[in-house]
C-alpha cells in the first residue's frame, strides 16, 4: 500500500492498513539504533523543526535523535503557552517557519486541535507530538509495536488503560489504534477521571481498577498529575495510590503472562509501584521508549519526500 | 505481464546454476580460501543468490561463511524524487565488517547506484578490508564508475529492454528473462 | 413621505392579521391597513406624491426586533460598530435591536448608554435599544444606577457575557428592576461548573480532547433564577436557552405561573456539537453547541410556546479573536444576517407557523422589553419587514455588512431573505 498522507494529526483518521505500514516500516527501522554508526543518509538536506510549546524531555528527544539519525537536520524550537497567548499567535509562528521552508514540523501543544489549526496554514506536513487532551498518536504506534513484539499481536488482547483517562491525551490514541487493531480495550479510573460518554468509544469503563485488570493481557498505566489535584478530580496522591496504584496484590488479577507499560515520566509509588515498574519480566517500560524512536523514524521517512 | 510484451529466455536453471558455481569458485581462487570472506546480499534477489553462493562455497571448502542482508532503501539517491517510498526491508548483518573481505552479491548490475548505496551502506556498519562484487548478470549502461569483480553472464541489452532475475525463492521458477517495450 | 404597499400577504400576530391586504404609510406612522387601499389613497391628497411598491408574493411582516445584540461599541470597535451593527440588522430586516452592555467601558453609566443612543441617531439605520449592566462593571458586587440609566435610555438589564454569581445581588436586581418595570435578561451560567470549558461535555469534547462545559451549568443557574422569581413575585427574562434540561425547567416554571420568559438562537437548533470535529472556531459560541436531543427540545421549546423569542445572540469578532487555538478563540457568531433565514426553516419544517414566528422576532421582544414596536396598528410606528420566502441565497461573510465576519453559516445555501426593511416609514434597506 501506499502512504499518501501530508500529516498524522490523530489515530483517529488513520487506517488498519496504514498503522501496519506504520509499524512494519518502524520494524525496520530499529535495526538502525543497534548500530556502530547510528545514521543513514536518508533525509540528507531534509529539515524537520520541533515546535514544542509544552514542556517535553522525552518525546522531542525521541524525535530528535529520529531525525537525525535519518541525517535530517533538526531544530528545536520551545515556546511556553503562556507567552503564546501574550503575544506571537501560532498563525504568525505558523507563516515565518513556513517561510523557512522546512520539510516537516513536529508540534507539541497544550491546546487540543493545535495541529489541525497549523496544518490548515502551511504545506508543509505536521506531525502531532500531543496537543492537550486530543490525541498523541506517535506515543499510541510506539505502545502497539511494543505490544506487537511482546505478544506477537494486537487483536484479541484484552488491554486496561488505568488513571486520569479524562485529561490523557495517550488513552485517546491508544483507545482508537488497539481498537482498530481487534484489542478489547477497557479503561478504569474515579468517575472524576472518566470523561463523558467514554463508552461510546467502544471501550468498557470501570470506577475501580480492579475489574479492569482482571483478565488483562496488557495494563497501561496514566501518568496522574499533581496539578491536578486543585481540579479535585482526587482529594491527595495518598488517596490515589492507595486504591488506583499498579501493585504486587492486584496485578495478580491479570493473565500471568501480562505486560505493565507505562508513557512515562513515572511517578513511582503513585500510579504504579517501584518493584512492577522496574522488574523487567513484566515492565516494558523502557522497551516503549527504543520503539519510540524508531516509529518517529519510520513517520518522518513515510511523509518526507515527494517532488512536486 | 501485458500481453504485447515479448518475453525472451535469456539462461534456464541449468545456466544459473552453472554461473554461481563457477562464481563459487572464482571467488574462493581469488581470495585463496574462505578465511575472512563474509557475503551480504542485496535486497531481495541479491539475498538468494548470496545463499545459494554460501551454500556452494561450504562444500567446496566445507565451512560456513557468514551471510548478511542489506537493504538499501535508506541510502538511494532518488528518494525526495519519488513519491511513493519504497517498502522498507530489515537489514541483518549480524557480524562485525572490520577487517573482512566483503563480497557483495547482486542479480543485475545495470547504472551502479544501487551498488554506490550498497557500499556506503556497508561503510556505516565497520571498515571492510576489502569490498567484491558478484552479480549474476551484467547489462551495462553504467552510470558510476563501478564494475563487477565476478560476472555470471555480460547481456548486452538496451535501455528499452527490461532484464528479469527469477529465483524459484521468489519467483517459483530459475530463469533470467529479458522484456521488451518497457 | 408616503408609501403604499401592496399585494403582500401581511401577518400581524398582534392583532390577528394573516392576509393578503395593502397597507398605506404616512408620516412614519401606519396610516391605514385594508384591501385595494390604492384608491382610497389616491382621492385623498392628490398634492402629496405617494410612492406605490407592489410586493406581490411577498411576506409583509412588523419589523423584526433583535433583543440580543452586541455592537461592540464603544471599545472594540474592529469587531463591530454602532453603524456597521445596525447595517447589518437593517440588511438582516431587523428594525429595532436590543444592544448587550459588555463593551469597553462597559455600559453601567448614563454617559455610556447616551453614547450608543447618540451614535445611534447619527446613523439613522434601526432602532437601537441599550441594555444596562446589572452590577457596575458586570463585577457582580453592586448595582448600577437602574433609575439612572432607565432615564437615559436603557429597555432592560443583564450583566451578559457574565452571568450574576451571586444569588442574593440577582435577587436584589430583579426586586428593584420590577418596580420600574425593567425586565433583567440572565445569561445562565454557573461559571464554576463551566469552569474554561470549550464546547459541549459530551461524547464530541471527549474525543476532542477540549474541557466541556456541562448543560448543568446552564440549568442549575435558570432553576436558581425561577426561584428568585418565584419567591419575589418579580420577573426574569432567559438569554441564549441551549439545553433540553433548560426548556423543560422553564416549560414547568411558567405553567406554575412563575413570571419567566426565554430565548433561544438560530444556531441552537440549527448546529449540534458534531460539527466542532473540524475544530472550527466560528462554532465556538457560550452556550456551547449541543447534542441532537438538545436541538429537539429547543425545537419542541419553540413550538410548544415556552420559548418566547429568537434572538441572535450577534457576536462579531475580529479574524484575530477567532483564527487562533480552539480553546483561546473568542466566542460567538456574526448572526444578524442570517438570522431570519435560519428561523424560517422552522416553517418550512413544520415546527411553527408564520404567525407564531413572527410573534418570537417581533411582537414578543416587543412586549417583553414594553417597546411601542412589533404590530401593524393604525397609528404605530411605521416600522415594517418584508421578505422574501422563496429566494434561495448562499451566505458570503464577505458581503456582510456588519464587520464580524464569523459565521460558521458562510457558503451555506439558505432560503428566505428580508428584502425591504423600513424604519419609521423610511426604507432603510432594498434588497430587491
Amino acid at each position: 500500500m501506499k502512504f499518501e498522507r501530508k500529516d498524522i494529526l490523530g489515530i483517529k483518521d488513520l487506517s488498519v492498513d496504514e498503522i501496519n505500514l506504520i509499524l512494519e516500516t518502524a520494524e525496520s527501522f530499529l535495526e538502525i539504533s543497534t548500530r556502530k554508526i547510528k545514521k543513514v543518509p536518508t533525509l540528507r538536506g531534509k529539515t524537520v523543526i520541533n515546535l514544542f510549546y509544552e514542556a517535553s524531555t522525552r518525546t522531542r528527544t525521541s524525535f530528535e535523535i529520529a531525525g537525525k539519525r535519518l541525517s535530517a537536520d533538526t531544530i528545536n524550537i520551545s515556546s511556553s503557552t503562556s507567552s503564546v497567548i501574550k503575544g506571537e499567535t501560532l498563525i504568525d509562528t505558523a507563516r515565518t517557519l513556513e517561510a523557512m521552508n522546512p520539510d516537516v514540523i513536529v508540534i507539541r501543544h497544550s491546546a487540543a486541535g493545535a495541529p489541525h489549526l497549523l496544518a490548515s496554514l502551511v504545506k508543509q506536513s505536521i506531525i502531532n507530538a500531543g496537543d492537550g487532551a486530543h490525541e498523541h498518536p506517535t506515543q499510541a504506534l510506539l505502545d502497539m509495536m511494543t505490544i506487537k513484539e511482546r505478544k506477537g499481536k494486537i487483536s484479541g488482547l484484552k488491554v486496561a488503560i488505568i488513571g486520569d483517562i479524562e485529561h490523557s491525551r495517550v488513552a485517546r490514541s491508544n483507545i482508537y489504534g488497539l481498537s482498530k487493531m481487534g484489542a478489547h480495550v477497557v479503561v478504569a479510573g474515579p468517575a472524576t477521571m472518566m470523561p463523558r460518554n467514554i463508552e461510546q468509544m467502544g471501550v468498557k469503563a470501570f470506577p475501580r481498577v480492579e475489574d479492569a485488570i482482571a483478565g488483562a493481557d496488557v495494563v497501561m498505566m496514566l501518568r496522574i498529575q499533581l496539578e491536578r489535584q486543585k481540579q479535585n478530580i482526587f482529594p491527595s496522591l495518598r488517596e490515589y495510590s492507595q486504591h488506583y496504584c499498579l501493585n504486587r496484590n492486584n496485578i495478580k488479577l491479570a493473565k500471568n503472562d501480562v505486560m505493565v507499560m507505562h508513557p512515562g515520566p513515572i511517578n513511582r509509588g503513585v500510579e504504579i509501584s517501584p518493584d512492577i515498574a522496574d522488574d523487567p519480566s513484566v515492565s516494558v517500560i523502557l522497551d516503549q521508549v527504543n520503539k519510540g524512536v524508531a516509529v518517529r523514524m519510520a513517520l518522518l521517512y513515510l511523509l518526507t519526500g515527494g517532488s512536486e | 505481464m501485458a500481453n504485447n510484451k515479448s518475453i525472451k529466455t535469456v539462461m534456464d536453471k541449468d545456466g544459473i546454476e552453472r554461473c554461481l558455481t563457477r562464481i563459487a569458485y572464482e571467488i574462493l581462487e581469488k581470495n585463496k580460501g574462505m578465511e575472512n570472506l563474509v557475503l551480504v546480499g542485496i535486497r531481495t534477489g541479491g539475498v538468494y543468490l548470496a545463499e545459494r553462493l554460501q551454500k556452494k562455497m561450504s562444500d567446496i571448502e566445507h565451512g560456513k561463511i557468514p551471510l548478511g542482508i542489506l537493504d538499501i532503501t535508506l541510502y538511494r539517491d532518488d528518494l525526495s524524487a519519488s513519491n511513493k517510498k519504497p517498502r522498507l526491508g530489515e537489514t541483518k548483518i549480524n557480524f562485525s565488517l572490520d577487517n573482512k573481505v566483503v563480497i557483495l552479491v547482486d542479480d543485475v548490475l545495470f547504472t551502479g547506484r544501487t551498488i554506490r548505496a550498497a557500499m556506503d551502506a556497508l561503510i556505516d556498519f565497520g571498515r571492510p578490508r576489502m569490498i567484491q562484487l558478484a552479480v549474476l548478470i551484467d547489462r551495462g549502461h553504467r552510470e558510476l564508475p563501478i564494475r563487477a569483480d565476478f560476472v555470471g553472464k555480460n547481456l548486452p541489452s538496451s535501455l528499452w529492454e527490461a532484464v528479469r532475475v527469477d529465483l524459484v525463492e521468489k519467483n517459483g521458477v530459475d530463469e533470467v528473462v529479458i522484456e521488451e517495450g518497457s | 413621505m408616503r408609501l403604499l404597499l401592496t399585494g403582500a400577504r401581511i401577518i400581524d400576530p398582534a392583532q390577528n392579521i394573516d392576509s393578503r391586504m395593502d397597507i398605506f404609510l404616512e408620516d412614519g406612522k401606519i396610516a391605514k391597513i385594508g384591501e385595494n387601499l390604492s384608491k382610497a389613497t389616491k382621492s385623498k391628497d392628490s398634492e402629496k406624491i405617494t410612492k406605490i411598491v407592489d410586493l406581490t408574493g411577498m411576506i409583509l411582516v412588523p419589523g423584526l426586533i433583535d433583543m440580543h445584540t452586541h455592537l461592540r461599541e464603544p471599545g472594540f470597535e474592529y469587531k463591530e460598530t454602532i453603524a456597521s451593527g445596525a447595517a447589518a440588522a437593517a440588511a438582516g430586516g431587523f428594525t429595532s435591536i436590543a444592544c448587550m452592555p459588555n463593551t469597553e467601558p462597559i455600559n453601567d453609566s448614563r454617559s455610556i448608554t447616551e453614547f450608543i443612543r447618540r451614535k445611534a441617531t447619527e446613523t439613522s439605520l434601526v432602532n437601537v435599544y441599550p441594555i444596562g449592566a446589572v452590577s457596575r462593571n458586570s463585577a457582580g458586587s453592586q448595582l448600577t444606577e437602574f433609575w439612572d440609566l432607565q432615564e437615559a435610555g436603557i429597555v432592560a438589564l443583564s450583566d451578559d457575557g457574565k452571568p450574576v454569581m451571586n444569588a442574593a445581588l440577582m435577587r436584589r436586581a430583579m426586586e428593584y428592576a420590577f418596580s420600574l418595570q425593567l425586565p433583567v435578561i440572565s445569561h445562565c451560567e454557573d461559571i464554576n461548573l463551566s469552569a474554561n470549558g470549550s464546547m459541549n461535555e459530551g461524547y464530541y469534547s471527549t474525543i476532542l480532547g477540549l474541557n466541556g462545559i456541562p448543560g448543568i451549568a446552564e440549568e442549575a443557574m435558570i432553576a436558581r433564577d425561577i426561584l428568585i422569581a418565584e419567591f419575589t413575585g418579580t420577573s426574569v427574562h432567559i438569554a441564549h436557552v441551549s439545553t433540553a434540561g433548560s426548556v423543560r425547567l422553564i416549560r414547568d416554571a411558567k405553567k406554575r405561573g412563575i413570571k419567566v420568559t426565554a430565548e433561544t438562537a438560530p444556531h441552537y437548533f440549527t448546529l449540534t456539537d458534531e460539527a466542532l470535529q473540524s475544530y472550527d472556531t466560528n462554532l465556538k459560541v457560550n452556550p456551547p453547541l449541543r447534542s441532537e436531543q438538545d436541538v429537539a427540545a429547543i425545537k419542541e421549546g419553540l413550538a410548544d410556546g415556552t420559548i418566547d423569542v429568537i434572538a441572535c445572540d450577534h457576536a462579531p469578532h475580529g479574524r484575530t479573536d477567532k483564527e487562533v487555538e480552539f480553546e483561546y478563540a473568542a466566542n460567538g457568531i456574526s448572526g444578524l444576517e442570517t438570522s431570519l433565514a435560519l428561523s424560517l426553516n422552522l416553517i418550512n419544517s413544520k415546527i411553527l407557523t408564520w404567525p407564531e414566528l413572527i410573534a418570537k422576532m417581533s411582537t414578543n421582544p416587543a412586549r417583553i422589553l414594553h417597546l411601542p414596536k412589533g404590530t401593524l396598528e393604525t397609528g404605530a410606528d411605521a416600522d415594517i419587514t418584508v421578505i422574501d420566502p422563496l429566494l434561495k441565497w448562499t451566505v458570503d461573510v464577505q458581503a456582510f455588512r456588519s464587520r464580524g465576519k464569523n459565521s460558521p453559516f458562510n457558503g451555506r445555501q439558505i432560503q428566505g431573505k428580508a428584502i425591504l426593511t423600513i424604519v419609521g416609514g423610511e426604507i432603510k434597506y432594498d434588497g430587491r
